[in-house]
């Protein structure tokens, strides 16, 4: 194995567990590093394996000419005027959906990016002192009650069962969904698919009655070292290389990304207009993603998909039923 | 006399049997290093609570196997599965002989066979990956399927065909029909050229129509291929995981898991490489249970 690797979050507690990767903690111990300045560390058992080089930012995309013919001057704030706009747009255009959610069992991250971003956005989390807290969570109950209420008044995109976050992308770039949550990595594909697209970021609607601060989803790209690796302290000189301001701040502008450092400032005046709203949204709200550093994430975000997929079917009458279901299926992993 | 000539014939059949393992000693080696090891290496794994990730992996004997056989999930992958085999089998074969049977008519210009036979053949020459990508497009709700399908008296609603557990695995079965039908009918094809016209006009003077001369002179005659075909098929569409997992991976919630796709989740979403193991060790049974007979029909035809 390299030295240093790159590292996805999801993948960070199974790979410490193993023991494939190393302690970064001591390691910046022994360095005397000063780890403040990092905006996120994804830890195992309270120590660090993973820093976040760079997050890629999941805000709200908003096709605004939809909008626009639908009606609407303003882009919605809260979960009713989501609703509310979702309904006349839907019932003014012949397809178009308000708003789609990429539920294929392949790869579930929809779960993470494009339904638990209304959870965070509102403040709730899903987990309590680190284990699952999904029954009885009241955030979480109206989370699912919410996306429940856009499937039954047909306002999620059809195919979502079997749709991946490419299928989610390309509905929204022809024009045949209103809204969608989404990495920004994605504004390349866009500019380059359909140039003429009006779109705009805005953050994520949140619970009608929510004052705090919003969460907005993030992934991260992060690194590590390999446990076999023979020159760890060097290992360690590369990663606090790529994680000092100035490097940090040159990556993330490189990647179209939000630095890893919170000392770092990106230079995005060469970037696109659109990038910038979405950094400023960004920098109001605190990065989460509850996932990351969870054991075998892509499984809990399956089972998650699946009971998701029955609650509207009509095959889990209820939201606590359909949730104890996913509590039930997420302890063992935790155990 | 006698017996140093005895010798010497000895040892020149020694040398010539040892030149013939000298030949195979590569793809030998090749099959022992990319085949045979792994397999030994993974019926271990089955026999351990975890393994790759445990660092003391523990001897846990067939409880592995008892979890898998006795988990609901792999019930419903079994029986996906056999509705996936059964009818993407027999549907090859129909088509595949229907076509076949098209490209060796004598009523079409050789020409116009030549051509076709590239085109009835083309499914065959895409990857898995491209056929998942197309069939994903054209069976998207907005796509040209829904849209030729609305055209038709009776259908108004636009049907989701992968993302609906009533019809993915149909869905999925008719991708895979169509991206195998190839094979079957390229066969067929160099099989049917292979049978005496003689036959057919021997019958025909007897009295034999086309339905006849089908079923008493081509059938039989094409038996030890389509047998063989009928073998290879099966074992290859058990395993069938690229074409599902790109299409549906599994879903929508399990109404198009399969064995293989239970395998891989179990594996790399699960982690429990031990269980994926287990569940591999009772494909790799179902599969040389397949082979044996499919060894045994090539040696009696030898």
């Amino acid at each position: 194995m390299a030295d240093v690797v790159g590292l996805d979050g999801s993948w960070v507690y199974d790979f410490a567990k193993q023991g494939s990767i190393s302690n970064l903690t001591d390691l910046m111990k022994t360095d005397g590093y000063d780890d403040t300045q990092l905006s996120s560390q994804i830890k195992y058992e309270g120590n660090t394996y993973m820093i976040p080089v760079v997050n890629f930012a999941y805000p709200m995309y908003c096709n605004m000419d939809i909008l626009k013919a639908a009606g609407i001057d303003k882009a919605p704030t809260t979960w009713d005027e989501f609703t509310a706009d979702c309904k006349t747009i839907v019932a003014s255009q012949s397809g178009v959906a308000g708003y789609a959610i990429p539920l294929s069992t392949e790869s579930p991250s929809g779960i993470q990016n494009n339904f638990m971003s209304w959870l965070w956005a509102s403040g709730g989390s899903m987990l309590k002192d680190g284990k699952p807290n999904l029954t009885g969570n009241q955030d979480m109950i109206d989370t699912v009650n919410f996306v429940k209420g856009l499937y039954d008044n047909g306002l999620m995109s059809e195919g979502s069962y079997s749709m991946k976050e490419a299928d989610m992308v390309e509905e929204f770039t022809n024009g045949r969904v209103a809204f969608m949550i989404d990495s920004l990595a994605h504004m390349t594909t866009i500019k380059k698919e359909a140039p003429d697209l009006n779109y705009e970021f805005i953050p994520v609607p949140t619970k009608t009655g929510f004052s705090g601060k919003s969460g907005m989803d993030v992934a991260n790209w992060g690194i590590g070292i390999a446990s076999n690796c023979q020159h760890q302290a060097e290992a360690m000189k590369f990663i606090e290389y790529m994680m000092s301001p100035e490097v940090n701040a040159n990556l993330a502008v490189l990647a179209n990304a939000f630095p890893g450092n919170s000392k770092a400032n990106p230079d995005y005046s060469a970037a696109d207009a659109k990038f910038t709203d979405a950094y400023k949204i960004y920098q109001n709200d605190t990065a989460i993603n509850e996932f990351t550093g969870l054991p075998t994430s892509e499984d809990l975000m399956r089972s998650y998909d699946e009971q998701l997929q029955l609650y509207p079917d009509g095959d889990t009458k209820t939201v606590d039923d359909m949730l104890k279901a996913v509590q039930d299926a997420w302890t063992p992993a935790f155990a | 006399m006698a017996a140093k000539t005895k010798a010497k014939m000895g040892v020149k059949e020694k040398r010539r049997i040892l030149t013939a393992y000298r030949y195979l000693a590569p793809t030998i080696i090749i099959l022992v290093v990319l085949l045979v090891i792994p397999i030994c290496m993974v019926i271990g794994y089955s026999f351990f609570n975890n393994v790759i990730i445990e660092k003391n992996p523990v001897f846990v004997g067939i409880s592995n196997y008892v979890k898998i056989l006795t988990d609901k999930s792999f019930g419903v992958a079994v029986k996906n599965t056999l509705f996936f085999v059964i009818v993407s089998v027999i549907a090859h074969m129909i088509l595949g002989m229907t076509f076949a049977k098209v490209l060796n008519t004598v009523y079409l210009h050789n020409v116009t066979k030549a051509l076709f036979r590239v085109i009835y053949a083309l499914p065959w020459m895409f990857t898995a990956s491209v056929i998942a990508i197309l069939w994903k497009m054209m069976m998207n709700p907005s796509g040209i399927i829904n849209y030729i399908a609305m055209m038709l008296p009776g259908i108004t609603d636009k049907i989701d065909w992968l993302g609906s557990r009533k019809y993915a695995l149909v869905a999925v079965t008719i991708i895979n029909i169509w991206s195998g039908y190839p094979f079957y009918m390229v066969s067929i094809l160099a099989g049917l050229q292979g049978v005496s016209n003689d036959l057919y006009e021997a019958s025909a003077i007897d009295g034999a129509n086309a339905f006849n001369q089908f079923f008493h002179i081509t059938i039989p005659q094409l038996k030890p291929i389509l047998v063989s075909l009928l073998m290879l098929d099966c074992v290859w569409t058990i395993q069938q995981f690229a074409l599902i997992w790109m299409t549906t991976g599994g879903g929508p919630i399990n109404a198009t898991e399969t064995i293989s796709t239970y395998i891989y989740k179990a594996a790399f979403s699960k982690y429990q490489y031990a269980q994926a193991s287990a569940a591999a060790v009772i494909l790799l049974i179902v599969c040389s249970i397949l082979a044996v007979f499919y060894v045994k029909q090539q040696k009696s035809e030898d």
